[in-house]
């Protein structure tokens, strides 16, 4: 009896810890918060004191569910490298991805994903997307590596680093497709208008003048770059062409001792101090990692020279289709489960009511996990959730089943209950088994670009009926012992209540 | 003891007239179609628009219209939920630029208003289309290994395991029949497409179908030795009754969740849902009255080319 009690504790504890889990609002210790973006969440918070209405929480940490495409709305792109397999490597497809990452950041969305798919894929999760077209547009855009001129800032170069600035040459490109747009008629012409006062309205501008910060030459005028040891510091090694010789060797002639910015996209990745006149070429050293002086060299040599990418499929889902969608999955589970229970109740009685509890455990736990893991929720995911919920029960059958056939057969109840639990675990586990199997190869299918949607049913379906090996077994057997074998008497005189 | 087992022949039938109606849906579409089922873009590359309209206004022909100035003049219409609903799918081409998408949808717009908060759009290119077939091809042969593997490892210890590991696959492969005529009649009817999620179902029904078999065989491999003398048909009818309370009950409790989701979820995955509750209501009845039955047949000799019983005790002496 006292291991039942334990048993009891530790399923009591399990299901307040779940529940703690799963509501949104209650506070959470610092190593379950994930996500976040910390440079951007300072930005955000310097512009909430000059506007207080901003929302700067979407980039701080949290321990939300993940929720899918299908659910929240909005867009997944798989973008495929418009070059053959062997004109690029798995780098500079990855410094491509972080390009689009950095883009993918400026529309200001809090929960965008870019990952590297495959050897020449790359696939950005944009939920919540309200102009895809615009959205894709940006994504799409060849990188825009700028060396600008950052005279007369003196020192305070450094603080720019990370941050978004706007250029005159950004400001040139803007003007070419206004203009562009303009041409396709009024309406695209204000659409331009607006996507390009905001974008301008975003990036800082030279302090000094107001004005956009001056371009002095684009990645165009790079040659090379290369990260290198020079056996104290790491330091990026850069060779221009003759053309960016022509404008940088003069500029920084005159410029010695002034910051110079490098800029990729409108961010500003670094801003060394010139220390000399340099007409082929030069190093930027700094305060770098080695990590940092790789990326910044691959930054340099693939910031021109980004890996073009095409479209290869886009799923774009409005913001209350998934909403509906999920209200109504939510309502059927609802109904399901009630049946489920009722089912339980009247078919088993009193032994149906533990198990029904023992469901209610399953429901919990499966809830913290999702959180947990995490799973992201779609529909399918929600599905083979609702469908483990359905087949939780089989393990509860099983045993009452075996323990009515021992009680009919004129056994005691507890020796009935000890049948019925014996090798229960084992017979639950190798009937779980084919499915649990399935699911493991539906996972890999899923893995594939075009049919991810099955991965998430895979899982919380595979979850569901590992946990149930737990809560069928475990849960149902301690509510069972505890509650028949403490009102044992009154039991025995009331076998109606065990379904006999 | 009502002998279920007795009146096979009669189970046979039934799936023999159901699966015999499928196979000629199958080849009825086939001709009439071109494919015995409707492949969705998810193999095809394609794309599908759902849009909604918040006004009338919108006719096929308009939309039709809307899709040939874009150059897309082979788009496969459909009206989805109530006629005043508003709501369309339209399957077209795979476009690789955004603005051609972009462009459609503001022609969609000039016919009624469109509801963009409730439009899907989905784009799947063929090369991708190619991909995920060649995944899902590949899905099912290691499906099909893996279970059978374990089938065999479960039944590895009773004698004549390779009949019970059979008569589970035939069980399985009378399931996936069913589920196939389903999805190329309501093809048919109602221009139901299979996709990933599809064969998802397919491969679940699978995963539940073989859970079903094996319950009944465990109970006829824990009876032979407790009922020695018994003739098989009677061990094996006394296995089926003893397991089907349990079998009965687990099956109804996903079935209740599943008919709850049918009825009150979302049209989103009903597809899904129906393709997934046929499959597991044809693998409740193919347990019972599939299996188990063709066990007891194949025991009796009454397959043809397959030997019987008393062939094989032969074959065990002389070895």
């Amino acid at each position: 009896m006292g291991t039942h009690y334990r048993w009891f504790a530790i399923v009591l504890m399990l299901a307040i810890g779940a529940i703690w889990i799963a509501l949104p609002n209650t506070p959470k210790p610092d190593f379950l918060l994930r996500g976040g973006d910390e440079n951007r969440l300072v930005q955000c918070l310097e512009e909430q004191r000059l506007n207080p209405e901003i929302d700067c929480s979407g980039f701080e940490p949290s321990f939300e569910y993940s929720q899918g495409l299908d659910i929240v709305g909005g867009l997944r792109v798989l973008l495929q490298a418009e070059l053959p397999s062997d004109a690029f490597t798995i780098e500079e497809l990855s410094e491509t991805a972080n390009s689009v990452n950095r883009r993918v950041n400026a529309l200001g969305l809090s929960e965008a994903t870019v990952q590297v798919q495959g050897d020449s894929r790359i696939l950005v999760e944009l939920p919540g997307v309200t102009d895809p077209e615009q959205a894709i547009a940006t994504i799409q855009q060849t990188a825009l590596l700028e060396f600008v001129d950052f005279g007369g800032l003196g020192g305070r170069g450094g603080e720019y680093v990370g941050r978004q600035i706007l250029t005159s040459q950004q400001a040139e490109i803007n003007q070419q497709r206004l203009v562009t747009a303009a041409e396709q008629g009024e309406e695209a012409a204000a659409r331009a208008e607006a996507e390009i006062a905001a974008l301008e309205a975003d990036r800082l501008r030279n302090p000094v003048d107001g004005q956009p910060f001056q371009t002095v030459m684009t990645g165009a005028g790079l040659q090379a770059a290369v990260a290198e040891f020079d056996g104290r510091n790491w330091l990026i090694r850069f060779d221009l062409t003759s053309e960016g010789g022509e404008i940088f060797g003069p500029f920084t002639g005159a410029r010695i001792g002034e910051p110079l910015a490098i800029v990729l996209d409108g961010e500003v990745l670094s801003a060394p101090t010139i220390e000399a006149r340099l007409d082929t070429g030069g190093v930027i050293t700094g305060q770098f990692t080695e990590e940092e002086a790789k990326q910044l060299a691959l930054q340099l040599r693939s910031g021109s020279l980004a890996i073009p990418l095409r479209v290869e499929t886009a799923e774009q889902v409005g913001a209350t289709l998934g909403q509906e969608s999920v209200e109504l999955s939510l309502r059927a589970g609802f109904v399901g489960v009630l049946v489920v229970f009722s089912f339980m109740l009247i078919y088993y009685r009193l032994p149906g009511l533990m198990a029904g509890f023992a469901l209610a455990v399953f429901i919990l736990l499966n809830l913290a996990l999702f959180k947990l893991i995490p799973i992201t929720l779609t529909l399918p995911a929600i599905t083979g959730f609702l469908i483990s919920i359905g087949s939780a029960v089989d393990g509860n059958i099983l045993i009452f089943e075996r323990f009515k056939e021992e009680l009919r057969a004129g056994r005691s109840i507890s020796d009935s209950l000890d049948a019925g639990f014996e090798r229960a675990w084992s017979s639950i586990r190798d009937s779980n088994i084919s499915t649990i199997l399935i699911c493991g190869i539906l996972f890999l299918f899923g893995q594939t670009p075009g049919a991810s949607i099955v991965s998430g049913f895979a899982l919380t379906l595979a979850v569901g009926l590992i946990l149930n090996l737990f809560t069928a077994v475990l849960v149902t057997r301690t509510f069972l012992y505890i509650f028949i074998l403490g009102n044992y008497q009154k039991v025995e005189q009331r076998k109606w209540l065990l379904g006999v | 003891m009502f002998n279920l087992v007795q009146k096979r022949r009669w189970y046979f039938m039934v799936s023999g007239v159901i699966i015999g109606t499928g196979l000629l849906i199958m080849l009825y579409s086939a001709i009439s179609t071109g494919s015995a089922f409707r492949l969705s873009i998810d193999f095809m590359g394609g794309s599908i628009y759902d849009v909604r309209f918040t006004e009338p206004g919108a006719t096929e022909e308009g939309i039709r219209q809307v899709f040939a100035e874009q150059g897309d003049d082979g788009v496969v219409i459909q009206r989805l939920g109530e006629p005043d609903d508003y709501r369309w799918s339209v399957r077209g081409r795979f476009l690789e630029y955004q603005q051609a998408v972009e462009a459609i949808i503001r022609e969609l717009d000039t016919l009624a208003p469109v509801d963009t908060d409730s439009l899907r759009i989905e784009r799947v290119s063929e090369t991708v289309g190619e991909e995920v077939t060649r995944a899902a091809l590949l899905a099912t042969v290691v499906a099909a290994v893996i279970i059978t593997g374990f089938i065999v490892l479960a039944f590895r210890q009773v004698p004549k395991a390779v009949r019970y590991g059979v008569c589970a696959i035939v069980a399985m492969g009378h399931d996936l029949l069913v589920v196939m005529t389903f999805a190329s009649l309501m093809g048919l009817l109602f221009g139901w497409e299979i996709d990933a999620l599809f064969l998802t179902a397919i491969l679940t029904i699978v995963g539940f179908s073989v859970q079903d078999s094996i319950i009944v065989f465990d109970r006829i491999r824990e009876n032979i030795p407790k009922h020695i003398g018994e003739p098989y048909e009677a061990i094996v009818n006394r296995s089926l009754w003893e397991t089907i309370h349990r079998s009965l009950a687990t099956q109804l409790n996903v079935n209740f969740v599943l008919v709850a989701i049918l009825l009150f979820g979302g049209e989103t995955l009903r597809q899904f849902i129906a393709v997934l509750l046929v499959g597991l209501l044809s693998g409740q009845f193919s347990s019972i009255f599939t299996a188990v039955p063709l066990l007891v047949s194949w025991e009796k000799g009454e397959i043809p080319l397959l030997k019987g019983d008393t062939d094989l005790i032969v074959a065990d002496a002389r070895a």
